[in-house]
C-alpha cells in the first residue's frame, strides 16, 4: 500500500470506529434517562409503565409502616397536592423522616403503587434535594392555597 | 486583625501573580533577559504570600475565630483540632485557597527543577502559570473571599459537616488537588512550547515526568476517595459515577491519555499537536472538576444561579482558558509538523487507538455529567443519569483498551508484525485464557463476565512479563541478569509496575460485581445472619459517647465455621451541632474479601435493621489504583530526567529520539 493509501485506510477505519461508540454510546444514554416526575404528574398518567423514573416531594406524615419483616416500608411521597405510595425494601438514608424532603428512583406497579429500587435524602437537616423543592413549587404555585412553606438552603460544604 | 492580613496577603499574592503573568512573557517574546529572570523570584515571593494567607486561614480555625464567615461555616469550637485544620478546605473558598497554596508550590517546584531548561522556557511555562494564578486569586478576592468578616460573630460555629469529619478528609481533598493542580504544569509546557513554536521531543520530555507525577497524585486521590466514599457513606459501594466523582474521575481519563501521547512525542516526535490538545484538556477537566464540585452548581443550579457572580467569573475563566488555548493551538499549529510516520500496525497506532478510547470514555462520563445539568439550567426538566448508563458505556470501550493494554509495550514502533506478534504473545494468551476459564470454578459458580474480567486482567500481566522478558533479555548493559534488570530503566519499570496496577484493580471490579452479596435484615439480640459463608451474630447496642457526638454501638460476633472471625462495632451517630443521625459501617478487610456492617433503622431498643455485606476482593480496587499511582512515581524518578537535562545535550538528544528506536529482534528461537 502506498502512504497515502495507509492513511485513508486508517482515517477510514478511525471514523467508522468513533461512529459506532458514538451510537453505542447515545443508545445506551437515551436507554438509561431517568425523567423526573412530581407526585401530580404520576396521579394525572403522566409517568411512563414500565419505566424506570424518580419523583420526589415530601414524606407525608404518618405515612410511614413497616411491614412485619422490619425492612420493607410502606410511605406516601407528596408534594402537598397529590401523594402516591411507595413501597421500598432495605435500609432508608439517615436523613429520611416524615414531613422532611426524599427522591425515590423505582418504578410505577399496575396497582398505582411505586416500587422504589433507590431512595435518596441528603446529609443536611435545612437541605431538601432540588427534585423534592421543585415538586412542592410547582404543587404550591398551581394550588396558591400553600400549607407549607420551605426552606432550602443547600450547604456548599456537601460533599454529595 | 490576623484574617485582614491574609487578605492583605492574598492582595500582594495577586499583584505579583499579575507581574508575574505579564513581563516574562514579555520578555521571552522580545529576548528581555532582565524581565525573563524576573520569573522565579515572582514565583517565590507568590507562595510566600499564599502561603502567608493559607497560615492566616488555619490560625483562624484553630483558634475558633467565628468573626470570619467562612470558619463560621465550617468549624465549630467542639470540632476536634485536626479537623479544624482540615476544616480549611472543608468549603468552596478554603478549597479555592488550598489550590491556590498547591498552584504556588508546584510553581516553586518548577523553578528549582528547571535549572538546565532554556531562560526562556523557563519565563513562559512561570509566565502561563502566573496568569492561573491571576485567574484564581481574582475569584478568591472578588467573588470568594475566604477571610469576610461576620459582624456581630455568632457564638459558635455551624460546624464541620460531620461527613467530611474523617480521616479521608485529611488526605483526600490535597492529594486530589495536587493532581488538578499539576497537570497546570503541563499545560504551562505545553502553552509555552506552542508561543515559542517549539514542539519537538525535548519539550515531551521536560513535561513528561511533571505530567507523570500530577497523574500518580490524582489517581491517588481518586482511589482515597473512592475508599473513603466506601466506608463513610454505608451504602458497601465503592464507584457511584456520582457529578462530584466523575468531575475527578474526566482529568484523570484525559491525563491518561496524555502521558501515553506524550510518550509518542518523546520517542517518536509524532503527536505533537494531540497532545498538545490533550494537555490543553487535561488542565481543563482539572479547572471543571474543581468548580463542579465546590461552587455549589451540583447541589443546587438555582441556588448556584441566585449568586450570578461566581457562575459568570468560572465561565468566563473556563471560556478564556480553553478558548484562548485553543485559538493558540490553531494559530500555531502549522508550524508543529508531523513528527514520524507510522504504519497501521505499530506500537504509535496502538496508543493512538487507546488516547482515542480514553477520549471517547471520558466524553461519554462528560456527556452523563453535564447533560443534566444543562437541561435544568434551560429549564427543559429534571434528568438524571446513573450507574447503568456508565456501566453499559464502561465495558465495551475499555474491554479492547486493557488488551491493547497487553499488546502495545510489545510491538514495535513504527511498524510491526502482527504474525511475529502473535507468535510472542501465544503463549501470554494461552495461559491467561486457560486460567480465566478455570478460576472462577475455584470461587463458587462459572458466570461469562467474571472470566472475560479475569482474562483480561491476566492477559495484561502476562503480556507485561513476556515484555520485561524481552526487555531484560536485550538489555543493552549486557552482563549477568542482575545487571541487565538493574540496567532496565526506571520508565519501564514504572509502566510495568502502573499496567499491572490496572490489572489487579479489574481483577476486584470483577471479582466484587460477580460475587458480592448483601442483606437487609430485622435483627433481635441474638438473632444471626448468614451471608458469604460467615455468620453475623447481633448482640445487641450501647450507647457511647465521642468528642463531638453521641452514638448507637452495637456489637455484632462473627464466626465462620464456628470460629470466631471478628468482633465488628457499627454505629448511628448523632452530632452535637447538625443533629443528624451518621451511619458509621464497621468493616473487616481482607485480602481476598471484606465483610462489611451498617447499622440502618432502630425499630425498638433491641431491635435494629442492619446491613451486611460479603465483598470479595475488594482491597484489590484500592490496591490496583495504589500500583498505579507508585508506577507512575517510579516511571518520573528516572535517572534519564536529571542527567539529560544537564548540558547542551537536548538537541543531539532529541535528533537522536526522531531516529528509529531498536527494538528486540524476533525472538522466535526463543519462544
Amino acid at each position: 500500500m502506498k502512504p497515502r493509501h495507509k492513511r485513508l485506510a486508517m482515517i477510514a477505519v478511525g471514523v467508522a470506529a468513533l461512529g459506532v461508540t458514538a451510537v453505542l454510546v447515545l443508545g445506551a444514554f437515551q436507554k438509561n434517562l431517568v425523567f423526573f416526575f412530581t407526585p401530580t404528574q404520576v396521579a394525572a398518567n403522566e409517568a411512563p409503565q414500565g419505566r424506570a423514573f424518580r419523583i420526589g416531594g415530601l414524606v407525608e406524615p404518618g405515612s410511614v409502616k413497616r411491614r412485619p419483616d422490619g425492612v420493607t416500608v410502606q410511605f406516601a411521597v407528596t408534594d402537598t397536592a397529590k401523594s402516591i405510595p411507595v413501597l421500598y425494601r432495605g435500609v432508608l438514608p439517615d436523613l429520611f423522616r416524615e414531613g422532611k424532603g426524599v427522591v425515590t428512583q423505582g418504578r410505577l406497579g399496575p396497582d398505582g403503587v411505586f416500587q422504589a429500587s433507590e431512595v435518596l435524602a441528603k446529609h443536611d437537616e435545612n437541605y431538601m434535594p432540588p427534585e423534592a423543592a421543585e415538586a412542592v413549587r410547582q404543587a404550591q404555585a398551581a394550588n396558591q392555597k400553600a400549607v407549607q412553606t420551605l426552606v432550602t438552603n443547600p450547604a456548599p460544604g456537601d460533599k454529595r | 486583625m490576623i484574617p485582614e492580613f491574609g487578605q492583605f496577603a492574598l492582595a500582594l499574592a495577586f499583584t505579583i501573580a499579575l507581574v508575574l503573568g505579564i513581563l516574562p512573557l514579555v520578555g521571552a517574546v522580545r529576548g528581555d533577559s532582565a524581565w525573563m529572570s524576573l520569573a522565579r523570584p515572582a514565583a517565590q515571593g507568590q507562595l510566600v504570600f499564599v502561603a502567608i494567607a493559607f497560615g492566616c486561614l488555619t490560625y483562624a480555625f484553630v483558634t475558633n475565630d467565628f468573626t470570619v464567615a467562612y470558619v463560621a461555616n465550617n468549624s465549630n469550637s467542639k470540632l476536634p483540632l485536626v479537623y479544624r485544620i482540615a476544616g480549611v478546605w472543608g468549603g468552596h473558598e478554603g478549597s479555592l485557597l488550598l489550590w491556590m497554596l498547591m498552584l504556588s508550590l508546584w510553581m516553586v517546584a518548577v523553578t528549582v527543577f528547571s535549572r538546565y531548561l532554556p531562560e526562556e522556557m523557563v519565563a513562559r511555562v512561570l509566565g502561563v502559570m502566573g496568569l492561573v494564578s491571576v485567574g484564581f486569586l481574582a475569584f478568591m478576592l472578588f467573588t470568594s473571599n475566604p477571610f469576610d468578616r461576620l459582624l456581630p460573630a455568632p457564638p459558635d460555629g455551624r460546624d464541620l459537616n460531620p461527613l467530611l469529619q474523617d480521616p479521608g478528609m485529611v488526605l483526600h481533598p490535597p492529594m486530589l488537588y495536587m493532581g488538578y493542580v499539576g497537570f497546570s504544569v503541563a499545560f504551562a509546557f505545553a502553552i509555552a512550547a506552542l508561543i515559542s513554536g517549539r514542539l519537538d521531543a525535548a519539550w515531551a520530555r521536560w513535561s513528561r515526568p511533571w505530567t507523570t507525577v500530577a497523574w500518580a497524585f490524582l489517581t491517588l486521590g481518586i482511589a482515597l476517595g473512592s475508599a473513603w466514599a466506601y466506608y463513610e457513606l454505608g451504602w458497601g459501594g465503592w464507584w457511584f459515577w456520582d457529578p462530584v466523582e466523575n468531575s475527578s474521575f474526566m482529568p484523570w481519563l484525559i491525563g491518561t491519555a496524555l502521558i501515553h501521547s506524550l510518550a509518542v512525542t518523546e520517542k517518536r516526535g509524532s503527536f505533537r499537536s494531540w497532545t498538545v490538545l490533550l494537555a490543553i484538556f487535561t488542565f481543563a477537566f482539572s479547572l471543571l472538576g474543581t468548580f463542579l464540585v465546590r461552587s455549589g452548581v451540583l447541589t443546587s443550579v438555582h441556588a448556584f444561579a441566585s449568586d450570578p457572580r461566581r457562575g459568570i467569573f468560572i465561565l468566563g475563566f473556563l471560556a478564556l482558558v480553553i478558548g484562548g488555548s485553543l485559538a493558540l493551538f490553531a494559530w500555531r499549529t502549522s508550524r508543529v509538523g508531523l513528527g514520524g510516520s507510522f504504519d497501521l500496525v505499530s506500537r504509535e497506532s496502538m496508543l493512538l487507538t487507546n488516547n482515542v478510547l480514553l477520549a471517547v470514555a471520558c466524553g461519554s462520563v462528560m456527556l452523563g455529567t453535564l447533560y443534566p445539568l444543562v437541561l435544568e439550567v434551560l429549564g427543559l426538566g429534571k434528568i438524571s443519569v446513573g450507574s447503568p448508563y456508565f456501566d453499559t458505556v464502561f465495558v465495551p470501550l475499555m474491554a479492547p483498551a486493557l488488551f491493547l493494554m497487553g499488546v502495545g509495550p510489545i510491538a514495535r514502533w513504527k511498524k510491526a508484525s502482527l504474525p511475529e506478534l502473535a507468535v510472542r504473545l501465544r503463549w501470554a494468551f494461552a495461559v491467561s485464557l486457560a486460567a480465566a476459564l478455570l478460576l472462577p470454578f475455584t470461587l463458587g459458580s462459572w458466570k461469562p463476565l467474571v472470566s472475560f474480567g479475569l482474562m483480561l486482567a491476566l492477559w495484561i500481566v502476562a503480556a507485561s512479563a513476556v515484555s520485561l522478558r524481552d526487555r531484560v533479555r536485550h538489555a543493552a548493559t549486557g552482563g549477568n541478569a542482575w545487571r541487565r534488570l538493574t540496567g532496565t530503566s526506571r520508565t519501564f519499570y514504572g509502566m510495568v509496575l502502573a499496567h499491572v496496577g490496572m490489572a489487579v484493580f479489574v481483577v476486584g471490579v470483577t471479582l466484587v460485581k460477580g460475587y458480592e452479596s448483601e442483606k437487609d435484615v430485622r435483627m433481635e439480640t441474638g438473632d444471626t445472619v448468614e451471608i458469604g459463608g460467615y455468620t453475623f451474630r447481633f448482640d445487641g447496642v450501647a450507647q457511647v459517647a465521642g468528642p463531638n457526638y453521641k452514638a448507637a454501638r452495637a456489637t455484632m460476633q462473627v464466626t465462620k465455621n464456628g470460629k470466631s472471625v471478628v468482633t465488628l462495632y457499627p454505629e448511628k451517630r448523632i452530632y452535637a451541632v447538625q443533629p443528624n443521625p451518621m451511619t458509621e459501617a464497621a468493616i473487616d478487610p481482607g485480602f481476598t474479601r471484606d465483610l462489611y456492617v451498617a447499622l440502618g433503622d432502630e425499630l425498638n431498643p433491641t431491635t435494629w435493621v442492619v446491613r451486611v455485606h460479603h465483598k470479595p476482593f475488594v482491597s484489590w480496587i484500592w490496591g490496583g489504583w495504589l500500583l498505579m499511582a507508585l508506577g507512575g512515581l517510579l516511571a518520573a524518578s528516572d535517572r534519564r530526567y536529571r542527567v539529560a537535562a544537564r548540558g547542551r545535550r537536548e538537541e543531539q538528544y532529541a535528533a537522536a529520539a526522531r531516529g528509529p528506536q531498536t527494538v528486540p529482534a524476533s525472538v522466535k528461537a526463543n519462544a
